[in-house]
Parts: structure tokens; sequence; C-alpha cells
């Protein structure tokens, strides 16, 4: 039995909330959970390299910042031996492939709160929030960038509607999602 | 309205608007700053100064001004000193004067004027010595008439804004320099953010009408700025004062979103705090007109030449109705020009130098103005406004005037003008230094240390076209620097008239012959010439130390106006060159920054994060009273829980949870606790080296408790570590010290042993934790998961098992911090609400308890458990808890070699203990000091501190964890805590105060 699940920003009602109309400046919508495993490995291994195309069919993103769309499954360089599998439902037969070599996998979708943040103003609200130079050709979709929003760490991925996925610690979803509706309060229809 | 001209200016004559001043009802139009509107109005007091209460008007027209400070606003939205030349007439605008009671007509504290003499420099310092103990006497009054608005005493009901920005080309001021870089570099297609102080672009040529290209200045301006607006590559900001600048080219600007408003629109911000890296920068910060240091300089009708002519041209007001003008330089003479254009009569102007500029001559003499060469105006005349100026011929020397040579002529407008100061405060910010000019007079930039370019009037290239060839220039090359391709050289590129030479002042920092009135250099601090002389006469020589002796140079300008007369003064004082005097340190902020804009929205609930554990809503419903750890809420204690009445009080609902847990179930929220993935075939090693205890042994599916020492032999943290596999294990960590932890391994890995083949991820948000405890725990879980064996044979204390917990998937760890038979049950956090409801539903029949931090913390010290951050303070090892026997002696781990330092293995080191005092319903309070003797009075050797303090419910009375020199020994012993004057008997027990015996099997 899995159900039922609570989700980190459940108790803020925000069905309610997202009736807005789909071409406000500013949309915030949380995710639904998703899936998603941490992986530690050497990016030089080729063992290593090799086991992961085995077991996903595609190729580990070894550049910083790159993500590497396999399907059901997306990978985000997070560190010289870190990613983020997201969309991985069961580690089973990764682990089978990766066996024998030198790795790490850690499951960490329940610790995570994905918040989609949309709408032709979003750049300027997560200006609010992020350092990062949200206009520079490192952030297009296709990458990814860990970084700060207010006061906690995220992972922030570009889309390409001009939006972005932010994923955020579960205990740190809803002061994130504060954070993110006041930044936004310029823009909202009132 | 007097002071207005019949038409011209840059103000909407079809839009009218009313303000209030000191209570009188005043009209302005749209346009207009409030120093514009009120000088209109033939205001000429506008507030009273700092420290002489002397009668004071404006003086500038832009952010230099020293004098016009009001407050603005009414209410909670009141906002002191404010700069009245800063604000932006908007109907039904409210200000109020500000350092005068009990009117600004009529202002009781000016008697410090006539006192004076009794007000020298380093007044303070002299006269508030003595005697020592009537301080506080003297600064309640200092207070009391110090400083100069008063803050709003409720709440702010605006909000304030914090935005990052980054661009290839950031160009601080928007007069003809920075317009022609910002629009140079926007070609590029560079990214380019351009900021002006100011509602409206322009810079000077706001104010003077000087032409570009055959037409106005300001319609160049417009045309500029109108191709600027259109560029997506060119963020424009008005009303933006760039405040500081630091290193790696990181600027800060605060935008005035609203402040032109009355009240921001719903959800606007008031103001707006941007923190901008910039590839370049391009500083067209301009220069300020100095003021002529003279006697009674300060009287209302005393206004820079400048300043004067921005009132005329920019907002078709004339400061007075007759003036004169005193200038070491040509930059007067187009003023008058000017001013006399919109009906001010000019009756003199005075020149410092031996004759006055042909070409500029024979134009004032067309207009009959007249013009004294070799003259100085030596003082003025009138209190509450200017009445006469008083001229004067200087000696060979320059220091007196000669006799018989003296004139006097009336007026009610005095305008000087004393030379350009370039505005270097932001370079000298970014770190550069900068370098006198003798010919010139001033300060110009020297070598930059960061990607900066000066240019323009703050470069000391006073002139138009020099201006616009420096922006172009400027623009194209600080995008090329960006990145971007070098534009060509446009055939078009602007011609500007020529305007006046300003490059050649006869510098003069102070002027004889004025008698005893006093010569203002500071004006907003209230700082005379001779203030200055006297610090030099007291033995000051270093400029720092006469601006603190001195206060030249302090308050909300920053000595803008003041700073390059004060040198020249004291260099004078000193008989020294000037670059030797060297200048103040210009630090930022460069103009005053609100509180507001700096908190940003981290204010009320957003001020830090507030970590949720996945069962807060579970705990906020059942009325949890919760407690801050670290960024994490924790339920504290659940007053009334289950329908336990109404009132219940701390002290009951902890007793209460805490019987609970002892005679039958507690469940606790454990979810805070740090949470590390340990993988690796070196992964017991790795532990081995961290832990003082040994982990190669430990099989899997068991759990250990471990110390981390730091290098120095004290306890770090502490915390249980399972073994989820041969190579794999889960490391628990304190609350509070999660992040650190897991720092500290990374650290030691990539550090110092890369070698180990070890990874280590944070697992803290993938896993809720309830923490479930009593003796009828056991019975509870069996009801759970009928399938697992949990039999104390099969599922003993220190060992962990994979089970299905009402259906979900969780890792139960046998494991506790009360002493209880305990399980702590870890489930994927999205499951984590549902287990602990389930949990709750099913132990209803024995009566479970949800228990907060207060409870846990009572149970854990009756049986003597440590909190790492209680019992310890960075200064405690293992043996001092008495936990030497966790300290491994066959294995090597950090801290180790300390351990055996002669201080670390002394035998009289505060060690932990029990304390239980002679009065069983006394608590002493955490971090009572413990004293040998039986008296409390000083002085006192202390020989240790209450560590934890509780009631015992299960004791029925206080008990107390403690640090005791050479505790371990002095079990049994009286001792002494120092508590509220007196000195109480407590006796030393062991750490140890509840046996739980069997019933934890």
């Amino acid at each position: 039995m899995n159900e039922p699940r609570h989700e980190p920003l459940d108790h803020l009602a925000l069905a309610a909330v997202q009736t807005r109309p789909e071409d406000a400046a500013v949309m915030l919508h949380a995710q639904p959970y998703q899936s998603s495993f941490i992986l530690r490995g050497e990016s030089d291994d080729v063992g290593f390299l090799e086991g992961f195309r085995a077991g996903l069919g595609f190729d580990l993103p070894l550049s910083p910042n790159q993500a590497a769309d396999g399907g059901a499954v997306t990978a985000y360089w997070l560190g010289p031996n870190e990613w983020l599998l997201l969309g991985l439902a069961a580690s089973e037969s990764l682990t089978q492939a990766l066996a024998g070599t030198r790795h790490a996998m850690l499951e960490n979708g329940d610790g995570q709160q994905i918040i989609a943040l949309s709408g032709n103003r979003c750049r300027d609200v997560l200006a609010k929030l992020c350092p990062l130079d949200l206009e520079s050709p490192d952030l297009v979709p296709g990458r990814c960038a860990r970084s700060i929003l207010a006061g906690c760490s995220v992972l922030l991925v570009p889309q390409t509607d001009g939006g972005y996925r932010i994923h955020v610690a579960r205990s740190f979803a809803d002061y994130a999602w504060h954070s993110l509706t006041d930044a936004a309060r310029e823009y909202l229809p009132k | 309205m007097s002071g207005r001209t019949a038409q011209g200016g840059r103000i909407d004559r079809a839009q009218r608007l009313a303000f209030q001043f000191d209570g009188q009802t005043m009209h302005g139009y749209s346009g207009d700053t409030l120093a514009s509107a009120l000088l209109a109005n033939g205001v000429r007091v506008v507030g009273r100064s700092f420290k002489y209460h002397r009668p004071r008007g404006l003086m500038a027209a832009g952010g230099e001004e020293p004098n016009g400070l009001v407050c603005l606003r009414r209410g909670d939205r009141a906002e002191p000193n404010v700069r009245a030349t800063d604000i932006l007439l908007y109907d039904g605008l409210v200000a109020e004067s500000q350092n005068r009671w009990p009117s600004l007509k009529f202002d009781l504290a000016a008697l410090n004027d006539r006192l004076s003499p009794l007000f020298p420099a380093g007044f303070y310092y002299k006269t508030f010595m003595w005697p020592a103990s009537l301080w506080p006497a003297y600064e309640a009054v200092i207070r009391r008439m110090a400083g100069l608005g008063r803050a709003a005493e409720r709440p702010d009901p605006d909000h304030y804004d914090k935005q990052y920005a980054h661009c290839d080309v950031l160009v601080v001021g928007a007069g003809p320099a920075g317009l022609a870089a910002a629009r140079w570099a926007g070609r590029t297609g560079a990214r380019v953010i351009l900021a002006d102080e100011g509602a409206e672009f322009g810079g000077a040529l706001l104010g003077n009408s000087q032409r570009i290209d055959g037409g106005s200045g300001m319609d160049w301006v417009a045309g500029v700025a109108a191709e600027l607006g259109e560029a997506d590559n060119v963020r424009l900001l008005p009303r933006t004062t760039v405040t500081g600048y630091y290193d790696h080219n990181a600027l800060v600007m605060l935008e005035r979103v609203a402040d032109h408003l009355a009240q921001p629109e719903p959800d606007q911000p008031r103001q707006r705090l941007w923190q901008v890296r910039a590839e370049n920068v391009v500083l067209a910060t301009g220069a300020l007109e100095r003021p002529l240091v003279l006697s009674n300089n300060d009287r209302p009708g005393v206004m820079g030449a400048a300043a004067a002519q921005t009132y005329a041209n920019r907002y078709g007001v004339r400061p007075g109705r007759c003036a004169v003008l005193f200038t070491n330089n040509d930059s007067a003479y187009p003023a008058a020009l000017d001013l006399a254009l919109a009906g001010v009569e000019i009756a003199a102007v005075v020149e410092l130098r031996p004759a006055a500029p042909l070409g500029w001559l024979s134009r004032l003499d067309e207009q009959g103005i007249e013009v004294l060469a070799e003259r100085a105006v030596v003082a003025v005349e009138g209190r509450n406004a200017v009445t006469a100026v008083r001229i004067g011929k200087l000696n060979e020397a320059g220091d007196g005037i000669v006799r018989g040579m003296s004139r006097r002529i009336e007026c009610d407008l005095f305008c000087y003008s004393g030379g350009w100061t370039p505005c270097l405060h932001l370079f000298s910010q970014s770190g550069a230094k900068l370098q006198w000019n003798d010919a010139m007079g001033c300060f110009l930039p020297g070598d930059a240390v960061q990607p900066v370019r000066v240019i323009g009037a703050a470069n000391g290239d006073f002139g138009l076209q020099d201006c616009l060839d420096q922006g172009a220039h400027a623009g194209n090359f600080a995008a090329n620097q960006a990145g971007k391709r070098r534009l060509g050289r446009d055939p078009r590129m602007p011609v500007a008239d020529a305007g006046p030479d300003l490059t050649a002042p006869l510098p003069i920092w102070s002027i004889p012959g004025g008698g005893r009135g006093k010569a203002f250099v500071d004006f907003q601090s209230d700082v005379t010439a001779a203030d200055l002389r006297l610090a030099a006469r007291e033995g000051y020589r270093s400029i720092e130390h006469v601006k603190r002796y001195t206060t030249a140079g302090m308050g909300t300008d920053q000595g803008r106006t003041s700073n390059i007369n004060a040198l020249g003064i004291v260099a004078e004082a000193l008989a020294v060159d000037i670059p030797q005097v060297g200048h103040t340190t210009f630090r930022p902020p460069f103009a005053p920054v609100t509180l507001g804009a700096l908190a940003g929205r981290r204010v009320g609930g957003l001020l830090d994060p507030v970590r949720r554990t996945p069962m807060h809503s579970w705990h906020q419903a059942n009325g949890a009273a919760f407690e801050p750890v670290g960024q994490w809420l924790r339920p504290y204690y659940y007053p009334n829980f289950g329908g336990n009445g109404v009132g219940e009080t701390m002290a009951a609902a902890v007793d209460r949870e805490v019987l609970a847990a002892r005679t039958s179930l507690g469940l606790m929220d454990a979810s805070t606790l740090g949470k590390i993935d340990i993988q690796g075939p070196d992964a017991a090693e790795f532990l081995n080296r961290i832990y003082t205890n040994g982990w190669k042994g430990l099989a899997e599916g068991g759990c250990r408790y471990g110390l981390m020492l730091g290098e120095d032999g004290m306890v770090f943290d502490d915390g249980v570590t399972s073994r989820l596999g041969l190579n794999h294990f889960h490391v628990t960590t304190t609350t509070g010290n999660a992040a650190r932890v897991l720092d500290w391994l990374e650290n030691w890995l990539q550090t110092e042993w890369p070698e180990l083949a070890v990874y280590c991820t944070s697992c803290t948000e993938q896993w809720a934790v309830a923490s479930l405890c009593g003796p009828n725990a056991r019975k509870l879980l069996m009801e759970l998961c009928p399938k697992l064996d949990l039999s104390p044979d099969a599922f003993p204390a220190m060992t962990w098992q994979a089970a299905k917990v009402a259906g979900f998937e969780t890792r139960i760890f046998r494991i506790g911090f009360t002493g209880e038979l305990s399980f702590e049950i870890n489930v994927p956090a999205g499951h984590g609400p549902a287990l602990w409801q389930a949990i709750m539903a099913a132990g209803e029949k024995y009566a479970i308890t949800p228990y907060g931090t207060e409870a846990m913390h009572v149970l854990r010290a009756e049986v003597g458990f440590i909190i790492v951050g209680q019992e310890t303070d960075g200064t405690v090892t293992p043996h001092d808890l008495g936990l030497g026997r966790m300290v491994s002696g066959k294995k090597d781990f950090l801290g180790k070699r300390s351990l055996s330092r002669a201080d670390t293995s002394r035998g009289d080191r505060l060690q932990l203990v029990g304390l239980l005092t002679d009065d069983p319903d006394l608590r002493v309070p955490e971090g009572a000091q413990l004293i040998a003797g039986a008296s409390p009075a000083p002085p006192q050797v202390g020989i240790g501190h209450v560590t934890s303090s509780y009631h015992s419910p299960n004791l029925g009375r206080s008990f107390a964890l403690a640090l005791l020199r050479g505790g371990h020994e002095r079990h049994g012993e009286t001792i002494h805590v120092a508590y509220d004057g007196r000195a109480v008997m407590a006796k030393v027990t062991a750490p140890r105060f509840v046996d739980v015996g069997a019933r934890a099997k």
C-alpha cells in the first residue's frame, strides 16, 4: 500500500489558488510527487558510464550543469560525481547494470518538492530570490543549476516555455512557496 | 505663486498639485520637487541646523542638498531626513520641517547659536568628561537635543523588494556622458543598465541651457532616452541611486519605486534594492558645485549658482528677486544670464579672479549686468533671509581685505560658485585612489582597480562635447570588454555648443575679512572654518581624526559639499599641500538606504526559512506548541492533547507526556534528525576514522552509538549509525548539526583521504521518523506489523529491520533516546503523516501520547543521555562525559592525539554529574554556576555549571545535570549552586536518575 501520500504543500490547499488564468504573468504550480534517485559515481570510470548506458539507454551528462533527457528518466548533473535521476521509478535494473562498479544510489523523491514557475514575468520573480544570471546561455533548457532561492538550496531547471522547475527540499517547500508568491506579488492578477 | 516664472520649465502647469508643509497648504505643479515647490511658494527657511539651530534654506537642487531635510508623510509612513530636492511632488504630499521646537520660525534651541563659544569642535569630548558618573544624565539630554528627524514608531505598512541583476555594462548617471555611454553600449547588443538618481534623465542638461546639434540639450536627451527605451537589451532605472560599489564589480542600487506616490499601489513595493553584477561599469556621476566659505554663508537665500540656474530653467522658479553671484570660475556667468532671463534682477557678479573671461563679460554687458573683478563677497547679512552682501578686495596674501574698498549690495539671493568637485564616491569605493590636480583644484580618478571607467564631469572633463565624446567611447569600449563587437565611428556624432570653461578656478578655501560671523564648511553637521582650525591647533594631523573630532563630512550627505573645502582649510592650517592631507575614506552607502529596503522581503514569516516536518500539519491540528530548533519547527509539547481539559500549563503537559512514555506509550516526531547515507567499499574504514569507537565489527543489521570529535579531542557530534549492508551505513546526527557534520565528512574525504572510496549523501529529507517508546511499544507494533517477530531475541535492542508497518515499507530501528523500549520507524516522507495517524489510531487503547522536545529532554536526562550543545560546549571530551568506554584504544581516529594532551587527560576537568538540590521543588536555571563556598558573595571560585535542569514527574522532584570540576570523584558530596543571590545546596550524584530495568528489553 502506497496511499495515501501527503505532499509537502498539501496544507496550502493550492487547488483553489491554481485556478488562475493560464495566461497570467506569473504562474506557480506545485508538482505532484515524482520518483527520483541520487546517483553517485566517478565520471572517468568507463565501467560506470557504460553500466549506466546499459541500464537506462542513454549517457550520463558529464559536463557541469547539463541535463540529459532519457525519455522517462532525465539525468541532471549536480556535481562532479553526483546526478539526479528524475523519473526513475525503481533502482533494481540500474543497480544490476552498475554491479561491480564504484557507485552509490539513493532514493530521494520523497524528500523533494518541485514547483513549476511560468508566465512572461517568471524570470523577474526568480531574479528577486536567486542570485544567478538567469539570462546566461549556461542556464537554458537542457541545463540545470544548483543555487539558492531566498534562504533555501534549490535545483533550477529551465523549461522550453521560458519557465522553470524549482526543486526544493521537502522541509523548505512551504518557505520557498511563500517566498515565490511574495516575490510575484507585483505581477499577480488583482 | 510669487516665485514662479510666467512660463518655461519642465513642469506641467496644467497639473496643479496641493501639498502641505508644516501644516500650511501650498500648491505646485507636476514635475516639481518639494524643494522647487517650496521656493515657488516663497518659503525660505526649510529647517534648523543640527547644532546651532540656525535657520537654513535650500542650497542645492540635487542630492548634495545639506539643509533641506524634512519628515515626509505622516503616521506609520513617516520618513525622517528626506532631502526636499529628492522628493517628487504629488497631490496631497505632507512634509514637516525638523529639528525645531516649538516651530520653524521660533526655535528655542536657537539659543545654542548665541552660546556657540561654548560649543567648539570636540565639544562632547571636552565637556561631558567629568564626573563620569553623570554621563547617563548628560546622555539623556544630548540624545534629546541631537539628531534631526524622528522615526515612525509603528510598523511600516509598505513592503520592500530586492532583485538581483546581471549586465555587461552598468552606466551610473544619465547626464550627457552617461546617456551617450548607454546608447553606444546598447547599440552593440550588450546588456546595459542605466541608473540615475533623478526622476528624469538629462543630468546637468536639465538645469542649464546648453545646446546639442543645434537643438536644445533636452531634445537630444529625449531622442536618446527614446532609443534606449525601445531596446530590449537596455534596462532604464530612473529614481535609482547606486549606493555601493564592492569587489568583483558588485554594486547595490536603491530604486524608489513608489516614493513619488502618496502610497504605493496595492502589491507595489515602495522601494527596491538591486544587487548588480556588472562586467563593466561606466561612472558618469557628474560633479558638485562647491560652496565658498565666508561669514554667515548659511543664511536662507544662499544658494549654489548652478542650483539657482536649475530652479529657474527646470522648474520655472525664481529663487530670489535680486541676486549677487560670487564665483572663482566661469560657471556663474551662464547662471547669471539664465537667472536674468527668468526675471531675477542680477545686482552684480563678483569675480574672485583678476579678470572676468572676456566672452562672458561681453554677454553680461549686453544684459547690463555689472561684473566686479578681483573682488570677494566677504560676508552675508540677514538672519532668516539674506538681505545684503558685503564685498571687499583681498590683499596680496589673501588673508585679509584691503581697507576702504568695501561695498555693500542689497539682495535676497546670494549665489556662490566655488568650483566643481567630481563625484568620485563610487570610484573610491571600488578600491581606486584619487589624485589631486592642483591646476583644476579637485581630486580626479587615479588608476582603476576594477573594470570601471569614469567619464565626463566626474573625470574632470566638464565640457559638454567632452562628455558626449567620452560617453560614446566608454560605452563602446565597455561593451567590447564584455565581449561585444566594437562599433565603428558614427558619422552622426552629436556636436555641442561650447559652454563655460570650468577647468581653471582660482581655489580659495575660506574668505577672510567677514568679521565675527560663522563661516560654515559643513552645513549639515554645523562645522565652521574656525572649528577646523581649532582642531589643527589642538594637534590633529590626520584628516580622518579631524573628521571624527569636528564631525565635518559626517551626516546623511557625507560631506558632499564640504569635503574639499575642509581639506583645503586643514591643509592651510597645517601649512602642507592637500595631497599630504589626503581625503577621508568614501564608504558605502553613497546615499542613505532605508532599513526596509535592506531587509527586503526577509521580514515576518520570511525572515529565515522555517523547516516543517512531514507531520507538521498534524501537530498543528492537534494544538502543539512549537519550538525552533535551528531552522526546524518542532513540537515543543501538546497542551490539552486528546481532550485533557483546557488551559493545561506547559509544566502539566510535559509531566503528562513524560509519564505516558514511561508507563504506557509515547510517540515523537524525530524526522528532524540529520541522516547521512554512507556507501562504498571503504565505508567502515571511513567511520572508524571519524568516530571514537570501532565500526568494522558491527554486523549488518546492527546499530551503534558513536561519538565524533574535532581535532581538538572535543565532542563535536553524536548519534546512532546503522549498518544497512556490507558497504552501506545510515548515520544519524543531531538536528542542528546535520549540515555541519556532512561538511565535516566531505572535508576529510575530499582533502585528506581521497583514497577512500566512500560516498556521503544527505537523506534527512527523504525519511519521516516516528519514534515509538514505552512499555507498550512492542504490543502496538505487533499489531501494526503482524508478520514481524518482535521478540527481544529476534529483534534485540540496537538492531534494525526492514518491515511493513500499517502497510508502509519502513525501516524499524530498535533505538531510542529515553531509555524505554523504543522503535524508531523510518518511512519515506510522503507516507509519514499516514503512518503517524495509523500509529496514533492503533495506540488509542494504550492512551498513546504524542510528546514534544521538552518531554524528550526530560526523558533523556532522567537516564543520563547527553545532548551535544547542551552538555557539551566544544570544551568537553568523551571522558569528561563519562563516555571513556566509547574511545577505542586500538585504532586511530580524529581527535585521538588531543585526548592524551596533559590538559585533556588531567583528573580535575569539568566532568558530567547529576545534581539534586536539597529543596526538591527548586529548579536551578541552566547555566547557573557551581561554587565551592557556602556564601554567594564574590569573589567566588567557579567549579562548574548546570547544563540541564528539569522537573521529573517520575522522581517527583527537580533534578539537573552539571559539569563539575573533578566531578567523577565527587558523587555524594554536597556543593552549592549560585542562584538568585543565594548559595543553594545540592548533592552530587551519578548522572542517571531513572532505572528502566528489564522493561526496556
